[in-house]
């Protein structure tokens, strides 16, 4: 996702000579091309990420158009601030992309998860929130994104849904599957394990419809509700924490919406820092994020016994 | 569009001191010994070096201002007001409820601040930003930024001044008005700064350290600074309260907003003050 990032963003300063990539030290190889054919559109901030943030955002309010690039949480929750006071409440056109959403660094321990940011991003005033699913989603979004404006913030992981091309729109959800019996709200990578538990499903004859929600703010309201409308049991699916992401976000658009489903539950990590080390799939594994899980959570709802099985899980995760 | 005139600085700030006053009291506002420790450094700035133009706020070829200790923000609304960006009477608003004029600099609804501060540690990088900016686009417009000794403690500042002194950026002016006051305390029973000139100069950065309160020594630094081909800090050595005696180097100034006895007494000191310099005047 990132290289399809980087290619974008290669294509738009091509275009548009006021993008701006402030990197914060890192991209080691990934930002060659970029720099060799823009060098006077690039600069090295170091290792200072609220300085970073800060430039960034005076450039974009004397007439640049600014990305600002790091790893996890360096480049949003280490300068939150500056995101919340200098960007958003200016209004300033940067957009914020960090590689290694969720478990992507899954190695590299809990300081390289971004597990908490989405929520915290999503409750920034005009900040838009965008997690792709697939590199050839992060092109195209990367593209809508810059047409939007920022503030924005581009959350790339190293997993994928592994789906053909097809029609995407900033701000839209996504049907990816069709289904009745349930649907899979999903943000990111881990759409692919979403699209597994459907397949686990289909095969006991469960209609599992899929929604892809890679835009988190502005969030479509009206598309989330309809499909729980459509589907009377609703689970949701990110790699991050249950607080305040997505699942917290179907739940209040649902609930204020007047729509109730039978069924409603949602699959993050449970307040908690993950220490496990291993790859991604590993990780989702092991904290119940893969298809397994989803489909076993769905079962235990279908069933009517979705509370108890949620117990059990956050025992297990726990002990 | 071109830059406003020039105008008087010894007879703005002291403009600038009797509106500050008069704003903390009337919005029983904090702050106003440290709107009265940076009046001489916005005089000299607002009257005679920034190139702004109060009929176009927006003028792409203005210098930029950024106040990053936000909470004299009473200071910046009314240099701008003297400067014409907004009527006088607008002053009168400050603090109260449905103003635009918070007590931290807010860029909201009023003409001419380029950046809302209040947070400290953040106008630095932000200046920064727009100095690298404007020189990528090739423009002579110049960028100031006036923080507070205190402010000082932020790291981010420090990732600023390394950054800024990198690229070189002679287009940047730091102002720091060194009044040797923190919120609790002097800055040397908190965290000390000194030796505070070697810091920066240490950083890359050319320094020069003046009297705050000396509208020469300001003017002659910021003539300096504009041919240094690096990024400069001025150092300006205030006097926290200062042109109000009983408000002079008392940290209790930094909360207390005049009123009744203690009003009229601050308001008569910078009347006199006003007096005699018009007497001087009028002498020579």
């Amino acid at each position: 996702m990132r290289d399809s990032f980087i290619r974008a963003l290669t294509d738009l300063a091509a275009e548009d000579p006021r993008v701006m990539l402030v990197s914060g030290d890192l991209g080691f190889s990934v930002l060659d091309d970029f720099i060799a054919r823009f060098p006077d559109a690039y600069v090295n901030a170091g290792v200072a990420e609220q300085n970073m943030t800060a430039v960034a955002c005076g450039m974009a309010l004397t007439g640049a158009r600014a990305y600002t690039y790091s790893i996890a949480n360096f480049p949003t929750l280490r300068c939150l601030e500056q995101l919340r006071n200098d960007v958003c409440y200016h209004r300033a056109d940067v957009t914020v992309v960090a590689v290694g959403g969720g478990f992507s660094y899954g190695q590299l321990g809990m300081s390289h998860f971004a597990t908490e940011d989405l929520a915290i991003l999503r409750a920034l005033p005009e900040m838009t929130v965008v997690a792709p699913s697939d590199p050839w989603q992060a092109y195209v979004l990367t593209c809508q994104m810059h047409a939007r404006g920022g503030p924005g913030y581009l959350r790339l992981d190293k997993g994928q849904a592994g789906l053909a091309p097809g029609p995407v729109t900033l701000g839209r959800v996504r049907t990816v599957r069709d289904g009745d019996d349930a649907v899979i709200f999903a943000v990111g990578g881990i759409l692919s394990e979403a699209l597994g538990a459907a397949e686990l499903l289909a095969a006991e004859g469960v209609g599992v419809r899929v929604v892809e929600v890679h835009t988190l703010k502005p969030f479509d309201v009206e598309g989330v509700r309809a499909a729980a409308r459509a589907c009377p049991y609703v689970l949701t699916l990110e790699e991050h924490s249950i607080v305040g992401g997505l699942g917290g976000a179907v739940a209040e658009a649902c609930l204020e919406g007047g729509v109730a489903p039978r069924g409603f539950s949602r699959i993050g990590l449970r307040d908690l820092y993950p220490s496990e080390v291993g790859d991604q799939a590993h990780l989702r594994a092991h904290y119940g994020l893969d298809r397994h899980a989803a489909a076993a959570r769905l079962r235990a709802m279908l069933d009517g016994h979705a509370v108890r099985a949620l117990e059990s899980e956050r025992n297990l995760v726990g002990a | 569009m071109s830059a406003a005139a020039p105008l008087e600085t010894e007879a703005l700030a002291r403009r600038l001191r009797r509106h500050v006053v008069r704003m903390c009291a009337s919005g029983k506002s904090s702050h106003v010994g440290s709107g009265l420790s940076l009046a001489d450094i916005m005089a000299v700035l607002y009257g005679q070096v920034l190139r702004v133009d109060p009929a176009d706020p927006a003028w792409p070829d203005r210098d930029r201002f950024i106040l990053s200790k936000g909470h004299a923000g009473a200071c910046v609304y009314a240099a701008l007001a003297e400067r014409g960006f907004m009527p006088l009477s607008v002053l009168e608003t400050h603090y109260r409820n449905g103003s635009v004029l918070s007590g931290h600099v807010n860029h909201k609804g009023v003409p001419g601040v380029e950046v809302s501060t209040g947070s400290l540690g953040h106008g630095l990088g932000v200046g920064t930003g727009m100095a690298l900016q404007l020189r990528r686009m090739g423009g002579r417009q110049r960028v100031y930024v006036a923080l507070s000794d205190g402010e000082c403690d932020e790291g981010s500042n420090w990732e600023a001044a390394l950054f800024a002194a990198h690229h070189r950026l002679s287009n940047l002016c730091a102002v720091i008005d060194y009044n040797k006051l923190q919120a609790l305390t002097s800055i040397a029973d908190t965290l000390g700064l000194e030796p505070f000139a070697d810091k920066w100069r240490a950083f890359g950065w050319s320094v020069a350290e003046l009297d705050g309160h000396d509208h020469a020594a300001l003017k002659a630094a910021f003539a300096a600074a504009a041919l240094d081909d690096r990024p400069t800090c001025v150092i300006a050595h205030t006097v926290k309260g200062r042109g109000v005696s009983f408000m002079e180097n008392q940290v209790l100034w930094h909360y207390r907003a005049p009123a009744g006895e203690e009003l009229a007494a601050a308001l008569a000191e910078l009347d006199l003050a006003d007096q005699e310099a018009a007497m001087e005047t009028a002498d020579a």
